[in-house]
């Protein structure tokens, strides 16, 4: 018996939670807003703000001064690339150690999470040296590379959690029928961990479009991301709260935009193992 | 069930992950760990020698290292508090019966999807800026004097900004494991009298258990190395008010060059980041067997 | 891609004679403030010009500096072309970090470059970084809101008492005008500027000739004292976040009434368009106090080619482009005389053009050539630079004190206890690095 929710309280809810809704979204609507005005305008009021003129120039100005679209490609590059390398790994590791697990599967896998904690800064002079001797200074392959071990324990991890909660008597009945590895891999697990899958793609994604620490520090120009290019619009001299809302949102907009077209497939992955 | 067969394939398959990760770990800390004990400062090429302990000495006993711990502390354990009672109490208005649902999740995952840099750099400038801030402007017209925020409270200011990224995170873990939760057991709560509160006490909290420790696991893996937000807001300052663990060692090692102290602070947080993450794996190692 | 552009380096070797005239690509790595970015607009000229290509990396100042040492130090490769100031070129030309630039030839006309500004980016007798513009420091000041006050400046430099006194008398923060704007926000190249040249003027000093880092000494504690003061009394408030930047802006907006800061903002706040100031405002000498040495700061901001970079000869042809008597025509005639990079060539000063578009530059010039980095203090010391030290190790310190002086402005502690934990970490750092024991 579904309960009755009477209109006013749904009413009620609904405003409570648009709110909510406005209040989280409102800095991103606000520097939306901002970079449609002149410099001048962008610092006055919210008031005179709303009420001045609407104009495209910081893009203009944005587009005048950088190459938007280099940077956009190498932030889609490495992200894309990162996560496509590092699912290739992962699979397979996750799959193992939720199927067959040993004694050890359990501090493998925190092992492996504790390298999550390893601090960027500290490591950055060891491996610029190693970048430097390998030439993979500002290189989309060096980035890729290092993103997907940054992420790598992230998506074991998840794709762990997604497939523990495939029923192992699906897997035996399969075997019963006499499916090898590959077409239970393919044929069963797959297909049922899909949803998991699909949100460990794109939490991955995200996380490694936002990196900006590596990607900023391992590249000079050719490989040089979005992060970087955000990088040369904070507190130039002068008024720059327009350009600076203009490149954020051209520097963001792309993931969000992906975020929120795939939002159910993120969402109903998301759970790390924490519903049963 | 695992044969000797699949057990072997076993091993196969997860050996390519253990091998990246253990390069990634051996190479760049061994070099960090052989860097530690040496006196290397990237600006004085050729007076790299063998230091023993110095380093490690050094960056212990750095006035500003107490603080950088507390720091670290304050900033994991704040956005933490409030994102999880944050993100609860939005799962909870969230999962009620309304219109326009799915508009409003839209919404409210937004920030997650922003990158630190501009959500720092955003905050600050259009909204903290004691001159053009919004709030700036909002106390104006209130009357009272607009509050210097990265002067008066810089440490609350960044947990603040986090915060705001992370609030969504969690929101949407702990809604979908309330969208699991048996329908029929709250009415059947609800039924045996038991009113909102109560349900909420001895059914839901008890169901949120496991996603809130998956969240707090998350989160402070991410949260132990925040740099972005203070570099961009405070450098770490004033003083030290917002100077982390994250942030000594960025000091030291790419202010400073100081490649020596740079790498003892770097094996140090290492050895604490584990101390947490022990603690962590064996509060939620529990609740994921469960 | 390091392996592909050796195999382009070793094609060019086997194709030998055309290598001078090919066309090469070079990677630039710039600060994003105004003069930067006219340059990379205009650089199009150069490039058509000879054929060559730049990829610019424009940086916020911070990023920059972390970004292009880190490199450097490393010898990473990864810039052809890098903007240094003037408190690196010396220390990495030294180094053996970045190639000598005395090859240039006649036409570029190292003669015409200031004396102070050749000597502050030299090493050895050699020249390691060719200026893009030089600064020293002095005061800005409102010359409506003096004249509405009565007050009048003689030619004398004023002393610091004095310019309290006065700041006192046209501070009007009901009106929107504070008294004075300084730097206030933590960094050796933000509120270190302003406070190394002002304890120079009370006769501090950062180190004794034997290195002893001297920050709790009388001038010090004064000169911090003075500042804080100052700034709490007549500063505008959030004065701890506000770097040069934030002050320009505010001084442009007419919030200020006195400014002592870079000479090179002058064509900022002379430049109508960009400020609402630019006929109201008047300049004069930095202040001094018990001695007039080092009261005016020196920087420059300037170009360098890393030693560890492939491209020396295409490089150098854009330097040489960039920072030539023609480079500054060109900006004055594509972005207006006052526009000019300020600070670096006699001839700039020569030129008709200029100085009627830039009622400064005289007071400019004059500033820049009192600055003495060699000699900038009442007591001897072991170093040289006036609101910086010129040592590897002075970076880390200078951020430090920094730090704890904004800590200070901002009022979570006291001068003294600010100068304290400046001195002890001065003189840890100095015993780490050795030179005392």
């Amino acid at each position: 018996m579904a309960r009755e929710v009477s209109k006013r309280r749904k009413a009620i809810t609904t405003a409570a939670a648009g709110c909510v809704g406005f209040l989280m979204f409102f800095p991103i609507l606000w520097i939306a807003i901002l970079s449609l005005k002149s410099e001048g305008d962008a610092i006055r009021g919210p008031l005179e703000i709303l009420s001045s003129n609407w104009t495209l120039e910081s893009y203009g100005a944005v587009q005048e001064r950088s190459n938007y679209l280099k940077h956009f490609t190498n932030s889609v590059a490495i992200s894309f690339g990162s996560t496509f390398l590092g699912m290739l790994v992962a699979i397979p590791a996750a799959w193992a150690m939720a199927f067959v697990p040993g004694r050890r599967t359990k501090d493998v896998l925190m092992w492996m999470l504790s390298t999550k904690m390893l601090p960027p800064v500290g490591v950055l002079i060891p491996l610029y040296l190693i970048f430097r001797d390998t030439g993979l200074l500002d290189t989309r392959t060096g980035l890729v590379l290092v993103m997907m071990l940054i992420n790598l324990p992230i998506m074991v991890w998840m794709l762990y959690t997604y497939f523990k909660e495939v029923p192992g008597e699906i897997l035996e009945a399969a075997r019963m029928d006499g499916a090898t590895l590959r077409k239970e891999l393919f044929y069963v697990l797959t297909p049922m961990a899909l949803p998991g899958m699909a949100s460990t793609v794109l939490l991955v994604i995200i996380l490694a479009w936002n990196e900006a620490f590596w990607t900023l520090n391992l590249t000079a120009v050719k490989a040089a991301p979005l992060t970087a290019f955000i990088a040369s619009y904070s507190s130039p001299e002068g008024l720059f709260y327009a350009k600076l809302s203009a490149a954020s949102i051209v520097a963001i907009a792309p993931i969000l935009l992906l975020g929120w077209i795939s939002q159910k497939q993120l969402v109903r992955g998301l759970t790390f193992g924490a519903v049963k | 069930m695992a044969t000797q067969h699949s057990r072997a394939a076993a091993r196969l398959m997860i050996s390519p992950a253990v091998i990246l990760l253990l390069c990634w770990m051996l190479v760049p800390l061994g070099m960090t760990l052989y860097f530690s004990f040496l006196r290397y400062n990237l600006l004085m090429p050729g007076t790299e020698s063998w230091n023993g302990w110095t380093n490690y000495y050094y960056f212990l006993t750095d006035p500003s290292f107490t603080d950088a711990i507390i720091n670290t502390l304050l900033l994991v354990g704040g956005v933490l508090a409030i994102t999880v009672v944050g993100g609860v109490l939005f799962a909870l208005l969230l999962d009620q019966p309304m219109w326009g649902q799915g508009l409003i999740r839209v919404l409210v995952i937004a920030p997650f999807f922003v990158m630190p840099t501009v959500s720092a750099l955003v905050w600050k400038n259009m909204f903290m800026n004691p001159v053009n801030g919004i709030f700036a402007h909002l106390a104006n017209a209130l009357g009272v004097a607009p509050l210097d925020f990265f002067a008066r409270i810089p440490l609350a200011s960044i947990i603040w900004i986090v915060s705001w990224q992370w609030l969504p995170f969690a929101t949407l873990i702990l809604l979908t494991s309330l969208q699991s939760l048996d329908q029929e057991q709250l009415e059947a709560a609800e039924m045996d009298g038991a009113n909102w509160l109560r349900r909420f006490r001895f059914v839901m909290i008890p169901h949120l258990a496991r996603p809130v420790t998956v969240v707090i696991l998350i989160q402070t893996i991410f949260l132990l190395s925040i740099f972005a937000e203070i570099l961009v807001t405070t450098n770490g300052g004033p003083g030290t008010a917002t100077t982390n663990l994250t942030y000594l060692i960025y000091v030291q090692s790419l202010l400073q060059f100081d490649v020596g102290a740079g790498s003892a602070g770097g094996v140090i947080a290492i050895i604490l980041a584990n101390i947490v993450a022990i603690f962590l794996m064996r509060m939620i190692g529990k609740n994921l067997d469960a | 891609m390091g392996f592909k552009r050796a195999l382009i380096g070793a094609g060019i070797v086997v194709s030998g004679s055309v290598a001078g005239s090919l066309a090469e690509e070079l990677t630039i790595a710039t600060v994003n403030n105004s003069d930067m970015i006219i340059m990379q607009k205009l650089s199009s000229h150069w490039e058509a010009e000879t054929g060559h290509t730049l990829n610019w990396s424009v940086l916020e100042e911070n990023v920059l500096r972390q970004r292009v040492t880190t490199d450097i130090a490393t010898k990473g490769g990864a810039f052809d072309i890098i903007t240094i100031g003037a408190y690196e070129a010396p220390i990495w030309g030294a180094q053996g970090w970045l190639n000598s630039l005395d090859d240039f030839g006649d036409s570029y006309d190292y003669d015409d470059i200031f004396e102070t500004v050749r000597n502050g980016l030299s090493a050895d007798g050699a020249l390691y970084a060719v200026p893009f513009y030089a600064e020293s420091s002095f005061t800005f000041y409102r010359k409506d809101i003096f004249e509405a006050a009565g007050i009048e400046l003689g030619d004398e430099q004023m002393t610091y008492d004095e310019f309290k006194d006065i700041v006192a008398m046209v501070h009007d923060p009901d009106n929107g005008v504070y008294g004075t704007c300084q730097r206030g926000k933590a960094g050796w190249g933000e509120n270190m500027a302003f406070v190394g040249p002002l304890v120079n003027a009370f006769g501090g000093r950062w180190f004794d000739l034997d290195w002893n880092p001297q920050l709790t000494s009388e001038a010090w504690v004064n000169a911090l004292n003075y500042y804080v003061d100052l700034m709490h009394s007549y500063g505008p408030p959030g004065a701890s976040a506000n770097g040069h930047n934030e002050n320009r802006a505010l001084f442009a907006d007419g919030k200020c009434a006195t400014w002592v800061d870079a000479t090179s903002a002058a064509g900022y706040i002379f430049n109508p368009n960009e400020s609402s100031v630019a006929d109201k405002t008047d300049f004069t000498q930095a202040p001094k106090q018990v001695t007039d040495k080092g009261t005016g700061w020196f920087w420059a901001w300037a170009l360098a080619v890393p030693a560890s970079s492939t491209k020396v000869d295409a490089s150098k042809s854009f330097l040489a482009w960039a920072t030539s008597k023609e480079y500054v025509e060109l900006v004055g005639e594509s972005e207006g005389w006052v526009a000019a990079p300020p600070g670096t060539r006699k001839s700039t000063y020569a030129n008709a053009n200029y100085m009627s578009a830039a009622p400064f530059a005289e007071t400019v010039q004059n500033s820049i050539l009192a600055a003495n980095p060699a000699d900038a203090t009442l007591e001897p010391v072991p170093y040289t630079g006036v609101q910086f030290v010129a040592i590897p190790e002075f970076q880390g310190i200078g951020n430090y004190v920094g730090q704890q002086v904004a800590a200070a402005l901002a009022n979570q502690q006291t001068v003294m206890e600010a100068l304290e934990n400046s001195q002890a970490f001065a003189e840890r750092e100095m015993r780490k690095a050795g030179y005392i024991q």
